[in-house]
């Protein structure tokens, strides 16, 4: 069993009063895929967010409990958080590529983060469309508007951006919703592949694509976890009669 | 079903009569205008001062004040607004104060602009010993003008997408980072809207400069004479069209008339090629299946809406 990337313990999430997310301790294995799935609402894009602090931007949130990363408590004090969302890098539901560049888009994470250098921007913008499985169609048009691609290519360079801060997890709140069904198949392959490098955890509504996707599966409902187990073992023999329902689409 | 019918005819015949006679109507009036005004614009008019001594009318003086009292206020008044908008939208919250601030700020749009011509002249003009000067004018403005850029930069910076934000974030970009980057030039059309109609209110405006910047209408002088006429009296167009009006000298106003519209249609031009220019519009080659979305993002042009128009499928979230 590999190590533990990500680790949260006691994790308690509220919206103004409303508790989202319950008692929730599990972990992330290192260099291996996690599928959160669960119905609507159930807490599972909220429970992504935690991982990289991104609730700071709304006001109203309060977290109680702790985050690991590593053996470092993301919560804790003096924490560098910019630093934190280089390491743990995020991709949306919607494409949301900035209006510049394909270029700039893919070297804003490295400038934000001090590198200026031409060249060494360079290589960093094309490892990461290499990586993103875009290099080959937009080597030709880097320097064009990042608007006028296609949904799948601009999913594609939002993960490419992502990589580009050579994060060590990789948070993606369902990346392929807003996709066709042929994008779809090329961002899976794409996450299968990534996680030769990176520590994943996925966000999906559609339990193919966890099955296929996915090394790992937590089952999300009413902002708690019912169930947390490998893939294969969740799908074949769900324990909880809650998880063979969902997997059933009994929901 | 046939009552039905002619009620829609009906109803769509008023609405074009609406919409003809609110374009005749300013047809008609930018036609008089013109009419009246370009027998009395000349090579002398624009270029020369009004004298006694060389029986010249001109209002080369008056143009170039109106440049100054533009330039100066918007020097101003666009870091001061867009500075405002920002923290207000970026960094205040949702409190009480921020509320005040807002309610305050709509208020100060409603006031009659003679109201800020008062204050100025009491407070810059009198308690600051600035006198009758462009200075004291420009900074009356900025009052005056303030709660438009203002409010055009927050609609401006609120119309901009939240991925925009949480992509930035994301990617460990810092607040301010993420403002200068990402959030402003999104939202820099959208501010240029409220600097052009800022803009225009100062080149019509003249209640609340009579008596801030006054009527003074030389030319400056050379050198440093051109940085010493922000401290000097100056009356621009607007002004010096009431004040002819006030002669009686119905020529010469319609001809500074002419002049202001020809103005203020330029600085519209200007900062029309400005904004599309920076929206860096797709190339043709881009566009193919995305036809619809610069569509969508060009059908607004002034006021409230924007050209930068998040696609719709950029809102969701």
């Amino acid at each position: 069993m590999a190590a533990v990337k990500i680790r949260t313990d006691q994790l308690n999430l509220y919206y103004g009063s409303r508790q989202a997310l319950r008692n929730i301790s599990i972990g992330l294995r290192s260099g291996a895929v996690t599928a959160l799935i669960g119905p609507s609402g159930c807490g599972k894009s909220t429970f992504l967010k935690t991982l990289n602090r991104m609730h700071d931007l709304i006001d109203n949130v309060r977290i109680e409990g702790s985050v690991y990363l590593d053996d470092m408590d993301i919560y804790g004090a003096g924490v560098d958080v910019e630093g934190l969302r280089r390491r743990v890098g995020m991709v949306f539901q919607q494409p949301n590529l900035f209006p510049m560049s394909v270029y700039d888009n893919v070297a804003y994470g490295p400038r934000v983060h001090g590198v200026k250098d031409k060249d060494r921007l360079d290589r960093i913008v094309e490892r990461s469309l290499r990586e993103a499985a875009v290099w080959e169609e937009l080597r030709e048009r880097l320097q064009r508007p990042a608007s006028g691609l296609s949904g799948g290519q601009q999913q594609r360079v939002c993960i490419a951006r992502a990589l580009a801060v050579e994060p060590e997890v990789l948070l993606m709140d369902e990346p392929t919703s807003a996709l066709d069904p042929v994008s779809t198949i090329r961002v899976e392959q794409l996450i299968r592949d990534l996680k030769k490098q990176y520590t994943v955890a996925v966000v999906t509504h559609n339990m193919q694509q966890a099955a296929r996707v996915s090394d790992d599966t937590i089952f999300f409902l009413g902002g708690e976890v019912v169930e947390c187990a490998p893939t294969y073992r969740m799908f074949s023999r769900p324990l909880d009669r809650r998880t063979r329902d969902y997997i059933d689409g009994r929901f | 079903m046939r009552r039905r019918k002619q009620k829609d005819l009906l109803l769509l015949a008023l609405i074009d009569l609406a919409a003809f006679l609110s374009v005749f109507l300013l047809a008609g009036i930018v036609i008089s205008v013109f009419a009246r005004g370009f027998p009395a614009v000349s090579g002398t008019f624009l270029t020369a001062v009004t004298s006694i001594l060389h029986g010249t009318v001109g209002i080369a003086g008056n143009i170039v004040n109106t440049i100054y009292i533009i330039v100066l206020t918007l020097f101003i008044a666009v870091p001061v607004g867009v500075g405002a908008a920002v923290w207000l939208n970026e960094y205040a919250g949702h409190g009480r104060i921020v509320r005040m601030i807002e309610f305050t700020t709509e208020t100060l749009a409603g006031i009659p602009s003679i109201v800020f011509g008062l204050f100025g002249m009491m407070f810059f003009g009198t308690t600051l010993g600035l006198g009758y000067s462009i200075l004291t004018g420009a900074l009356t403005l900025t009052i005056m003008v303030l709660p438009l850029i203002t409010r055009n930069a927050q609609e401006a910076l609120r119309a901009v997408p939240a991925g925009y934000r949480e992509g930035a974030i994301g990617l460990g970009a810092g607040r301010w980072y993420m403002i200068r980057t990402i959030l402003l030039p999104a939202a820099r059309p959208g501010i240029l809207t409220g600097v052009i109609l800022a803009a225009g209110r100062i080149a019509g405006e003249s209640a609340a400069l009579l008596f801030t910047a006054g009527s003074g209408y030389l030319l400056p002088e050379g050198g440093m004479g051109l940085l010493r006429k922000i401290t000097e009296s100056g009356g621009t167009l607007a002004v010096e069209l009431y004040l002819s009006m006030s002669k009686a000298q119905y020529d010469v106003a319609f001809g500074i008339a002419a002049v202001l519209l020809c103005m203020i249609m330029l600085i519209n031009l200007i900062v029309d090629t400005l904004v599309s220019r920076m929206e860096g519009r797709p190339e043709p080659e881009d566009l193919q299946m995305h036809e619809w979305k610069s569509a969508d993002r060009r059908c607004n042009t002034r006021g409230r809406e924007y050209r930068w128009l998040p696609l719709r499928s950029e809102r969701i979230n």
